[in-house]
């Protein structure tokens, strides 16, 4: 067995790094999206809006139920035989679209339970005083059940970060696709695969100690 | 001024209020008492829509309306018009004790924030909590939450405030102090409807005392009357009861 090649993996640093915006940009891209979808999601089945609902409910079974590898083959390479009009998808596009569809499935589920869990009492006693109902889920219910739902949320993300190097499959050079590349040219695999885990791991940290303070600041009303 | 006329709230094939009529005068205190599920909860809970009645003519002040076709808008101001105390003290756990009692002052009347929250720090030291000002809900005690659920109904400066059994959630420590904050808003004449089951606060500060079973009023009258010669058998009954229950305020 021979050792490490180390001066490999450090020289593999700088070139990785060029594709970190990429794998971050498809990641921000994805849960912006995703979140906004998700909200109006939530929206639809805290309310019960009668059709919407059951299309909701269809939406969320098949984004859920299906794999993310297989919604991405299918938008890249299954939609476009279809609909004319997305010939021009380009593997970045379609990975930001499965991204957002896939995990906005999940996130919708979150985001309506922490709505729901809002202690009904005080959505009582905000109409008492005379809100409106948009007063209420703004001023009330929506920042208390953004504190229940942040974790949860912060977990799609750190998982939706990692989803980005599905990419790869698609012909898109991100920070997976770059190291591939690498170690195709290399034959040094385990110096890049480890390398390409580390800035993973990192990424992900840094995000965890991101959540920490913000949940901080989040619990601060819930402190005895 | 308050009037209610033939109030009736179903639930299913409940009739939980069964026409009810109710006037109460401005700066008039009134303690609603009875049995558990006679729907005196329900009453004070249609008066603010928090249920919808399913018929009746309500006139607050200067709104008079008929239940079956009350609009959002008149149901926005039946709200404005009255103000909650709720059993369980319902504080919004977002915001500070300043905030809960300020919030409606700038969401509801488009109070400017500086000016609310003078109102909400004048109101704070009239409830005796001016320190705990910046303090949130869960870091407080349940009767200084009911305290500032009371200033946040204090703040609406509404025609009547509604308390729904607003000490039976708290420990026997806190019941006192709650009931000294009602009693020195009834020597103020803030109007008043309370439903409790405190006989000796009924007794002691109420102008009028209602007496509610099966969703109808069985008798109403100063509390000299009512607690000391009681017409209906089943006021009798009932005072019986609970006066045994609380033998500190038994019969003088």
């Amino acid at each position: 067995m021979s050792v490490l090649d180390f001066d490999y993996m450090v020289g593999l640093v700088p070139i990785l790094l060029r594709y970190l915006p990429l794998t971050l940009a498809m990641a921000a891209a994805g849960m912006a999206l995703a979140l906004v979808l998700a909200c109006g999601l939530a929206v639809i089945r805290v309310l019960g809006i009668p059709g919407l609902n059951g299309v909701t409910l269809l939406f969320i079974s098949f984004f859920r139920g299906t794999p993310l590898l297989v919604q991405l083959f299918l938008f890249y390479y299954g939609l476009p035989q279809v609909l004319a009009f997305l010939t021009q998808i380009n593997g970045i596009t379609a990975t930001i679209m499965g991204l957002t569809l896939h995990f906005a499935a999940y996130m919708a589920e979150s985001i309506r339970a922490a709505i729901v869990g809002v202690d009904r009492s005080q959505t009582e006693a905000a109409l008492s005083i005379g809100m409106t109902n948009g007063q209420l889920m703004r001023r009330i219910v929506l920042p208390q059940a953004t504190r229940v739902a942040v974790p949860t949320l912060m977990n799609y993300f750190i998982d939706m970060i990692k989803a980005t190097s599905l990419a790869f499959t698609l012909g898109v050079t991100e920070l997976m696709g770059a190291t591939q590349k690498e170690a195709a040219g290399s034959f040094l695999y385990f110096e890049a695969f480890i390398t390409v885990a580390v800035f993973y791991w990192v990424i992900v940290e840094l995000l965890a100690w991101c959540q920490r303070r913000l949940e901080t600041r989040l619990n601060e009303a819930y402190r005895r | 001024m308050i009037q209610v006329a033939n109030l009736v709230k179903r639930f299913g094939d409940t009739t939980v209020l069964d026409g009810i009529d109710l006037a109460i005068d401005q700066g008039e205190i009134i303690v609603v008492i009875g049995p558990s599920g006679t729907g005196k909860s329900t009453l004070l809970r249609c008066l603010n829509f928090l249920e919808r009645p399913d018929a009746g003519q309500l006139t607050i002040g200067d709104l008079d309306v008929d239940v079956t076709r009350a609009s959002r808008a008149d149901i926005l101001a039946a709200r404005r018009r009255t103000a909650f105390v709720f059993q369980n003290y319902a504080l919004f756990a977002n915001k500070t004790a300043l905030e809960n009692i300020a919030e409606g002052l700038i969401v509801v009347n488009r109070w400017p924030q500086a000016k609310a929250h003078a109102r909400a720090r004048e109101i704070l030291s009239r409830i005796g909590l001016a320190d705990k000002a910046d303090a949130y809900p869960a870091s407080l005690s349940g009767g200084q939450q009911q305290r500032v659920g009371i200033g946040r109904a204090m703040a609406a400066q509404a025609e009547v405030i509604l308390f729904d059994e607003p000490t039976s959630s708290l420990d026997p420590e806190w019941v006192e102090e709650v009931l000294a904050l009602m009693k020195q808003l009834a020597a103020e004449r803030q109007t008043m409807l309370v439903v409790t089951h405190e006989m000796g606060f009924a007794r002691d500060v109420a102008d009028r005392v209602v007496f509610m079973e099966g969703g109808r009023i069985v008798e109403q009258g100063p509390p000299s009357q009512l607690f000391n010669a009681p017409r209906d058998p089943r006021t009798r009954d009932f005072l019986r009861k609970v006066l045994a229950a609380q033998p500190a305020i038994s019969p003088s």
